[in-house]
């Protein structure tokens, strides 16, 4: 009982920043259908943001706050340069599409080695993080409370968006049946640059988050694109409440699997958890219930 | 209004309408047998599908390149074939969707709920849920929300039970009255000929007949149709 609260709790600040990087994700990839292997390097984007606004901002406290709005329309508008200028000539072309972003993530990756030294830069943590939450005698450091309570906030705030605006309910109605979509008047167009840019904003959100985690260099990206793929692909594909069971899910697999054996070792039976739930369940853990088609 | 002239479509390299020509009217009825082109026809109309050669001419304006969501704008509806509707939105929600827009968007879906009142009363049900009659009145309001000028009607009583389809057909008669144009395609021929003023009979692509509507008429399209 002892070792399992503190697995449970770092696994669940895991899971957290898996879903702050699945969560653009399931816009981009579970609405709309695009595999954007560059997703990750907008994550990336947000990290290096979190840093270049603490070297402006001299107050250490208000860093992370500026740098959260900061990278997510940095890391909207890459994704919508993407967009308008590749992504949309390939909607309906998914192999090349996921190539030609394995190009731009590569692009991407050495721009940024280009601009930031190659072992990295250190986001500080700000005043407010330091120290710990006790939580049934386990001290909870608080930088892993704050993920997991950015990953709540950015949750009901996409949820709210696509469920109650009326932006969110074209983009809604976009996925469900383009056609139809457009024949009822909506500008389709407007809602994939739009969604582009939200599913990529949230990205560069997440990037802020794994700054203060994590290291923030040039192959971030690459970490955390292939588990955010798995949690959407395992959560059922468009399903956010699916989404973030199953990066609860990995997380705490990730965090229990690292304290039993290593951390490397971690990632791969976390990884063949979730392969062999899709060979079961190939539709995830939640799909549409409907009567007809259309 | 709606008038296509000497167009020519399809879908990649296969030619589905051959040099077509539909004249304008209050009610247009297209007929035919399945695979003859008339759903084909309805998508060009509404933009879905480019024509190859020929022209769409809307209030005498050529929409033949614009996007549908333009030709929306422009005061046309389209109600496609299959009682199509956003399954995973509410009733309500897939009237909201067209009427967020607008300014009096309460009002005009009130009114359609007014109009279909199976509606109102599963208002907070997914539309997925729906049965088909009562999807196709969604689809018919969602339509109408548009305030269009035209409506582009692709069979829209075809699977539906029999008391639905009176008041659909009751509702697309009583739209003609107040003033709406439309474009329809329908397999029940008898009510397609009674309330359309002009009707085209379509075979492979082609326009094989073409004359006034009524009743009267019916038993000669029944000849062309060898039905």
């Amino acid at each position: 009982m002892d070792a399992l609260i503190p697995q449970l709790l770092n696994g669940s600040a895991q899971g957290a920043l898996l879903l702050l990087a699945a969560l653009g994700l399931s816009l981009t990839f579970g609405q709309m259908g695009v595999i954007n292997m560059a997703h990750g390097e907008f994550l990336m984007l947000g990290a290096f943001t979190a840093y270049l606004v603490q070297q402006v901002i001299a107050a250490g406290d208000l860093s992370i706050p500026v740098a959260l709005p900061v990278a997510f329309a940095g890391a909207g508008l890459f994704g919508l340069l993407l967009e308008v200028t590749i992504i949309r000539w390939m909607y309906r072309r998914p192999l090349d599409t996921l190539l030609v972003t394995v190009g731009v993530s590569l692009i991407l990756q050495q721009a940024a080695l280009q601009i930031f030294p190659s072992q990295g830069v250190p986001v500080e943590k700000p005043g407010w993080l330091d120290g710990q939450l006790n939580v049934l005698g386990y001290g909870w450091p608080l930088r892993q409370v704050f993920t997991i309570a950015l990953a709540a906030v950015c949750v009901t705030a996409l949820s709210a968006w696509l469920k109650y605006t009326s932006f969110g309910r074209r983009i809604r109605a976009t996925v469900h049946n383009r056609d139809l979509a457009e024949t009822t008047g909506i500008s389709t167009r407007s809602i994939d640059r739009l969604t582009f840019f939200v599913g990529s904003g949230l990205a560069g959100i997440a990037g802020v988050a794994a700054s203060l985690i994590g290291g923030t260099n040039s192959q971030m990206g690459a970490q955390y694109i292939i588990p955010a793929f798995l949690v959407v692909a395992a959560g059922g594909i468009g399903q956010l409440k699916g989404t973030i069971i199953a990066a609860w899910a990995v997380g705490v697999a990730l965090s229990c699997f690292a304290y039993w054996t290593t951390g490397s070792l971690a990632q791969v039976l976390a990884f063949i958890l979730v392969i062999v739930f899709l060979q079961v369940r190939p539709q995830g853990l939640f799909t549409v219930r409907t009567r007809s088609l259309a | 209004m709606l008038e296509l002239t000497d167009v020519e479509a399809g879908y990649g390299r296969t030619r589905v309408l051959h040099g077509v020509t539909v004249p304008a009217g209050k009610v247009v009825a297209v007929l035919g047998h399945n695979g003859a082109g008339k759903t084909t026809l309805l998508r060009l109309a509404i933009g879905l599908i480019k024509p190859a050669k020929g022209r769409v001419l809307f209030d005498g304006e050529d929409v033949s390149s614009l996007p549908p969501n333009k030709r929306v704008a422009r005061g046309m509806a389209y109600v496609p074939q299959g009682q199509q509707s956003f399954g995973q939105l509410t009733t309500l929600e897939n009237l909201q969707l067209v009427a967020g827009g607008r300014r009096r968007g309460r009002a005009l879906i009130d009114a359609q709920l007014a109009r279909f009142p199976a509606l109102e009363k599963f208002a907070a049900r997914k539309a997925g849920l729906l049965s088909g009659g009562q999807r196709q009145q969604l689809a018919i309001a969602r339509a109408l929300i548009t305030e269009p000028r035209l409506l582009i009607l692709d069979e829209p009583t075809e699977g539906i039970q029999p008391t639905i389809v009176a008041e659909i057909e009751q509702t697309i008669v009583q739209l003609a009255g107040e003033g709406i144009h439309v474009l329809l395609v329908e397999q029940h021929i008898g009510f397609a000929l009674e309330a359309a003023e002009r009707y085209v009979v379509l075979a492979s692509g082609f326009v094989t007949q073409n004359g006034e509507g009524g009743s009267a008429a019916a038993a000669t399209v029944r000849a062309a149709m060898a039905i």
